[in-house]
C-alpha cells in the first residue's frame, strides 16, 4: 500500500491549536504511509495540486487528508483524487478542526489527538475498496408547495425555463400574505396590482399544473424520483363546470356566522365564499362548518341559483398521485396572533396590550386590511369599535420578537419597515391625525430601506418614541398607552384612539408536522433549515428539496422573490442532465447469510429495504432475504448496526474497517 | 378530608390575623385540613431578598427542606410575598445545581424540590368553583368585586403556570362561584405601592389611590385581594387617601378567603371582617337597614 497523507492548517483555525508540522511528520512512520506533508490552505488550488502531483509521483492507491469535517471539503478532495486517476473512494478525511482545534485549547493534546485520528483513517483507507457512483434517471417536474409570492416566483421561473411544474396551494386561492396587503414599502407601489398579473400568469400557465385547496399528504422516493401523493380537497363545486359568476356567495343565506379570512377577521363572509374577488382560481369553496346543509340537510340555497349545475354535495376529497424530480418548499409564515389565551403554551401572551379585548387594538394585517383599497372600509382609516376616524394611533413594534420571555428571541425584520409604512400611509390620508411608533431599534437595512422610515419621520412627522409599551387600557373610549420614552429617559402616556401591534412572524402551525412528512429539518421555531447558512441557503438538507420564502425564517417580498428564483435555479440544475449520481456509500445484504428476519426493514427510516424472494431453478420458493433499494437508501447504516446475523453491511464502512480504526486507537 | 401543607407566614400571625381565620374556616367547610409546617421559619421577603440573594434563598429552601421530611407535597402559602418567594427558590435551585449545592450547605439540609407551593388562588382553582357552589349558603348577588391580583400572584411567568400575567381572570371565576359578580377592570395587576407604605406612605397613597378609583370607575362596590400587603395598602391606606383627596368615596377590600367565608354562611365576626378599617356592608343588609329609616 502507499499512502499519502496531506495535513491542512485551514489558515489558522487548525494551525492555531495542533502543531501541523507535527502532524505530517509523524504520519511518514505510519505503516503504509510513503508521503505525508502539510499546508496552509490544502483545499485551494495549489493545495489540490500538491496532493494530485503526489497521486501521480509517488503512485498512491489511498489517501488521507486531515483538514475540516468531510462535510465541508470531502467532496472537494474527493474530486482532485479522482482528477489525478485515483478512485475518489480511496481518499479518506481525518477531521483536525470541528473534532479537534475548534473543541480543545491544549496544543500538546490536541496535537497528540489529532496524530490518533490520522492513523485511525490511515488504517480505514487501507482497507477502502474502489467504488462507482450510483446513476439514477431524473423526471424533470417540479412539486412547489405553497402559492404565496415565493411559491408562484419558484413556479413560473421554472416554467418559464419548460419544465412542468405542480403547484400546491392548501388555501382556495393562491396569492398568499401578498395578496392582503395595501401598499409595499419602500416604493409603495400597489401590493395587488403588481401580484394579481402573476397569479394569473400562473393560472394560465400551459406548463404548470395548479391544485388549490390541495394539501401533501405523503412525499416517497428520493431526489430526482419522488413519489407524491397530494389530497385535493372537497370544494363542493365542481370546477369545471363553475364559471365563478358569485351568484352562490351573494344568494347564501349564512352572511355572519364566519369570519373572512381573507379580511383577518375584520368582516364576515358567506358559507360557499372565494376568498377574494381577485382570487385564482375564481371558484368558491364551501365552508361545511357553517353551512346549513352540512348541519341539518337543508337550504342548497346555492345549488338552486347555480345557473351552471357546478354544485355538488356529495363531492369527495380526490387523492392525486404525481411523479416529481425535485420539491420547493414555500409554505410561508404566520402572523403571531396574541390571544387572551395564546394556545400554544410557549408563549405567554401579552395581555396587558388587551389584543382580542379591545376592538381598537389590532395586529399589522388587519391594519394592513384597513389601508387597502379592497379592505373592508375601502382604504378609509375607520377603527373596528365605531367606524370613526382614528385621529391618535399608535405602533408598537417588536410584539412577540426580540423577546425572550414573552416571545420569541429572533427579529421579524420585516415590522420596522411595514410600521414605517403604516405610520406612513395613515398620515398621507388623515393629515391632522398624530401617528406614534414605539420601537426598539430601527432596523432598516436594505435598499431604500433606511431612507424610507427617515421619510416617514422627517417628511410625514411620524413622531418615533425609543422605547417599550407596559400596558394600554380603555379608559372614556380613548386606549391609554403607557410606555417608557428610554431616550428622555421619562415615562410616557398617550392617550390613542387605535393601536397597532406589529407582532411576530412565526412558522406556520403545521410546519412541524409537515417537515416531517416529506422529511426536512427544521429548527426550534419550526421554520424549515436550510443546508448551510451562507453556502447553501435555499437547499434543504434532504435532496432534492429546496427552501422559499418566510417559511424558512422570516423575510420580506424582495428577499422572498429572490429566494424563490434561486430556489427554482436549483431544482433545474438538477434537471440539466438526464442521469443523476448518487454515493455508492449504501447497504448491501448477503443473501447468503440474510436468515430474513426482516429487522433491517422496520428500523429503516428510508423505505430502502424490501423483500426480494429466492427461487431455484423450476421457480419454487426456497426462501425470502432482504433488498436494498440503492435509489432510496441513504447509507446511514442502522440496518447494519440491527442485524443479528451481520448480513448487512454498509460499503465502505464495513466491519472490517470500522474495526481497523477502533484498533488503530487502541 | 383532603390534607394540605399550610405555611401561614408572618403576617398572618400579626397583621392579617383574620386572613388565616378565614382560610381555616373556610377550609373545613370545604374539606381540606391544613397541616400548619412544623417549625416554620421566615420566608424571607422583602428585607431579606433586598440585602442578600443568597440569605433569601436559604430561608425559603429551609422552610422547602422542612416540608419535604414532613411529606407535604403541596405547600399552600397564602400571602403573595411569601408565596413568591417559596416558589421563585423552589424554581431558582431547580435551574441551578451549583447554587442549590450552595444552598444546600448553608441550611445543612437535602432538597429534593418535590414541594409544589401553590397561593390561595391556585388552591381554589384545584379545588374547583364547583365545591364552592356545593357548599354555598348565602348568594352573594348585588357584590360587584374587583379582583385584585397585584404584582406576586402572577408573576413572574416562570412561577406562574395558572393563569396570564397580566391580563388573569381566574381569581374572578372563583369569585363568581360565590354568586357575586366579578367586574371588568384596567387595574388588577398594577402597583399597591407595597413595602413603601412604611418609608414612603405618599407613593402609596397616590398608586392606591389609582387601583381604588379604577375600580369604582367600572362599578365595583367591593375589592378581593390575596395578599396582606395589598389588603393593608388598599384598606388601612384609605384614611390617608381620603385626608389628601377630600372628595375620596371609601370601598371595601376584603380577603379572597373572607370573600368565599360570605358566601358559605360566615358572619364577619367569625371571618375577621369586623378588624378591618374600611367597613364591609352586605348591598342587601343597607337596603334593608335603609327601609327601616323610612
Amino acid at each position: 500500500m502507499k499512502i499519502g497523507v496531506y495535513i491542512c492548517y485551514c489558515g489558522e483555525n487548525i494551525g492555531r491549536t495542533v502543531d501541523c508540522e507535527r502532524v505530517a511528520k509523524e504520519a511518514k512512520f505510519l505503516p503504509g504511509v510513503v508521503h505525508s506533508v502539510d499546508y496552509k490552505y490544502m483545499c485551494s488550488d495549489p493545495g489540490q495540486n500538491l496532493i494530485k502531483q503526489a497521486i501521480k509521483d509517488y503512485k498512491l492507491d489511498g489517501v488521507v487528508v486531515g483538514s475540516c469535517s468531510p462535510h465541508m471539503h470531502e467532496k472537494t478532495f474527493r474530486k482532485a483524487c479522482a482528477d489525478a486517476g485515483l478512485n475518489p473512494y480511496l481518499c479518506e478525511i481525518a477531521n483536525l478542526r470541528e473534532h479537534v482545534s475548534w473543541v480543545h485549547d491544549d496544543k500538546e493534546l490536541a496535537t497528540q489527538k489529532a496524530i490518533d485520528l490520522v492513523r485511525f483513517a490511515v488504517e480505514k483507507v487501507k482497507r477502502n475498496a474502489p467504488l462507482t457512483t450510483i446513476q439514477v434517471p431524473v423526471t424533470k417536474r417540479t412539486l412547489v408547495i405553497g402559492g404565496g409570492i415565493s411559491g408562484i416566483q419558484a413556479a413560473l421561473d421554472v416554467a418559464n425555463a419548460g419544465y412542468e411544474v405542480v403547484l400546491v396551494e392548501k388555501e382556495p386561492s393562491i396569492g398568499g400574505h401578498m395578496s392582503q396587503l395595501s401598499e409595499t414599502f419602500p416604493t409603495l407601489d400597489c401590493s395587488q396590482c403588481i401580484l394579481t398579473p402573476r397569479m394569473v400568469e400562473v393560472y394560465q400557465h400551459p406548463k404548470i399544473k395548479l391544485l388549490t385547496y390541495s394539501e401533501v399528504e405523503k412525499v416517497e422516493g428520493f431526489i430526482g424520483n419522488f413519489k407524491v401523493t397530494i389530497r385535493k380537497k372537497a370544494r363542493y363545486v365542481d370546477d369545471t363546470l363553475c364559471s365563478g359568476c358569485g351568484d352562490c356567495a351573494i344568494k347564501c343565506p349564512i352572511k355572519k356566522k364566519a369570519l373572512s379570512e381573507f379580511d383577518e377577521g375584520l368582516t364576515t363572509r358567506s358559507a360557499i365564499y372565494v376568498p377574494f374577488p381577485q382570487a385564482v382560481p375564481n371558484i368558491p369553496v364551501i365552508d361545511t362548518e357553517v353551512c346549513t346543509y352540512f348541519k341539518n340537510g337543508k337550504c342548497m340555497m346555492c345549488q338552486k341559483v347555480c345557473g351552471r349545475d357546478a354544485i355538488n354535495f356529495e363531492q369527495k376529497d380526490e387523492f392525486l398521485t404525481e411523479e416529481i424530480g425535485a420539491i420547493i418548499v414555500a409554505t410561508g409564515y404566520k402572523l403571531y396572533t396574541i390571544d387572551k389565551k395564546p394556545e400554544d403554551s410557549e408563549i405567554k401572551g401579552y395581555g396587558e396590550y388587551g389584543y382580542g379585548k379591545y376592538k381598537d387594538v389590532i395586529d399589522g394585517l388587519q391594519f394592513e386590511r384597513i389601508a387597502s383599497a379592497s379592505g373592508p372600509t375601502s382604504g378609509e382609516f375607520k377603527r373596528p369599535s365605531d367606524g370613526k376616524e382614528p385621529k391618535k394611533i399608535v405602533f408598537i413594534q417588536c410584539v412577540g420578537s426580540r423577546d425572550e420571555s414573552k416571545g420569541f428571541s429572533y427579529c421579524s425584520k420585516i415590522c420596522c419597515m411595514y410600521t414605517a409604512k403604516h405610520a406612513m400611509l395613515y398620515k398621507h390620508k388623515v393629515h391632522d391625525g398624530e401617528a406614534y411608533v414605539f420601537y426598539m431599534d430601527i432596523r432598516a437595512g436594505g435598499k431604500m430601506y433606511e431612507e424610507f422610515v427617515r421619510r416617514a419621520i422627517e417628511e410625514d412627522g411620524v413622531k418615533y418614541i425609543r422605547g417599550r409599551v407596559s400596558k394600554i387600557y380603555e379608559e372614556d373610549g380613548k386606549y391609554i398607552v403607557k410606555g417608557e420614552d428610554t431616550l428622555a429617559g421619562v415615562p410616557i402616556q398617550i392617550d390613542a384612539d387605535m393601536v397597532v401591534l406589529a407582532t411576530a412572524m412565526i412558522a406556520q402551525k403545521e410546519a412541524p408536522k409537515f417537515a416531517q412528512t416529506i422529511g426536512i429539518p427544521y429548527d426550534k421555531y419550526g421554520f424549515f433549515s436550510e443546508a448551510h447558512p451562507k453556502l447553501r441557503p435555499v437547499e434543504s438538507t434532504s435532496g432534492g428539496i429546496f427552501l422559499a420564502g418566510a417559511c424558512q425564517s422570516p423575510k420580506d417580498i424582495p428577499e422572498s422573490v429572490s429566494m424563490a428564483s434561486a430556489a427554482a435555479a436549483k431544482a433545474m440544475v438538477l434537471f440539466g442532465s438526464d442521469m443523476l449520481e448518487r454515493e455508492p456509500t449504501i447497504a448491501l445484504v448477503n443473501e447468503n447469510l440474510c436468515a430474513g428476519c426482516f429487522y433491517c426493514r422496520k428500523v429503516c427510516a428510508y423505505n430502502a429495504i424490501e423483500i426480494k424472494q429466492i427461487n431455484d431453478k423450476n421457480g419454487n420458493l426456497i426462501k425470502e432475504v432482504a433488498f436494498v433499494n440503492s435509489g432510496l437508501c441513504q447509507g446511514c447504516g442502522t440496518c447494519s448496526a440491527t442485524c443479528p446475523s451481520k448480513s448487512v453491511e454498509l460499503i465502505g464502512y464495513t466491519d472490517e474497517q470500522i474495526y481497523a480504526e477502533i484498533a488503530a486507537l487502541m | 378530608m383532603m390534607d394540605i401543607g399550610y405555611y401561614p407566614g408572618c403576617s398572618q400571625e400579626g397583621t392579617a390575623k383574620e386572613y388565616d381565620k378565614s382560610i381555616r374556616a373556610i377550609l373545613k367547610v370545604l374539606d381540606v385540613n391544613p397541616v400548619e409546617l412544623d417549625d416554620w421559619s421566615c420566608c424571607g421577603a422583602t428585607s431579606a431578598h433586598v440585602t442578600n440573594h443568597k440569605l433569601a434563598l436559604a430561608l425559603s429552601a429551609r422552610n422547602l427542606a422542612l416540608a419535604e421530611k414532613q411529606n407535604l407535597k403541596e405547600l399552600f402559602a397564602p400571602c403573595a410575598a411569601c408565596f413568591s418567594r417559596l416558589a421563585l427558590t423552589q424554581c431558582e435551585l431547580k435551574s441551578d445545581s451549583n447554587l442549590k449545592t450552595e444552598i444546600e450547605d448553608i441550611i445543612e439540609n437535602k432538597l429534593n424540590g418535590t414541594t409544589e407551593v401553590i397561593n390561595i388562588v391556585e388552591l381554589f382553582k384545584k379545588l374547583g368553583s364547583d365545591k364552592i357552589k356545593a357548599n354555598r349558603k348565602v348568594e352573594l348577588k348585588g357584590l360587584k368585586a374587583a379582583c385584585y391580583y397585584g404584582c406576586l400572584l402572577v408573576r413572574p411567568h416562570e412561577i406562574n403556570g395558572y393563569d396570564d400575567a397580566e391580563m388573569p381572570t381566574s381569581m374572578e371565576d372563583i369569585v363568581k362561584a360565590t354568586g357575586a359578580e366579578a367586574i371588568e377592570w384596567n387595574f388588577k395587576t398594577e402597583c399597591c405601592g407595597a413595602a413603601h407604605s412604611i418609608p414612603r406612605v405618599d407613593i402609596v397613597i397616590d398608586l392606591s389611590k389609582k387601583i381604588l378609583d379604577d375600580a369604582k370607575k367600572h362599578g365595583a362596590n367591593v375589592i378581593v385581594v390575596a395578599c396582606p400587603m395589598c389588603h393593608n395598602n388598599l384598606d388601612l391606606r384609605q384614611k390617608l387617601i381620603k385626608r389628601e383627596y377630600k372628595s375620596h368615596e371609601d370601598i371595601p377590600v376584603l380577603y379572597l378567603s373572607e370573600f368565599i367565608g360570605l358566601s358559605l354562611g360566615f358572619s364577619q365576626k367569625e371571618l375577621g371582617i369586623d378588624t378591618h378599617y374600611i367597613k364591609f356592608e352586605m348591598p342587601e343588609l343597607k337596603k334593608k337597614e335603609s327601609e327601616v329609616t323610612v
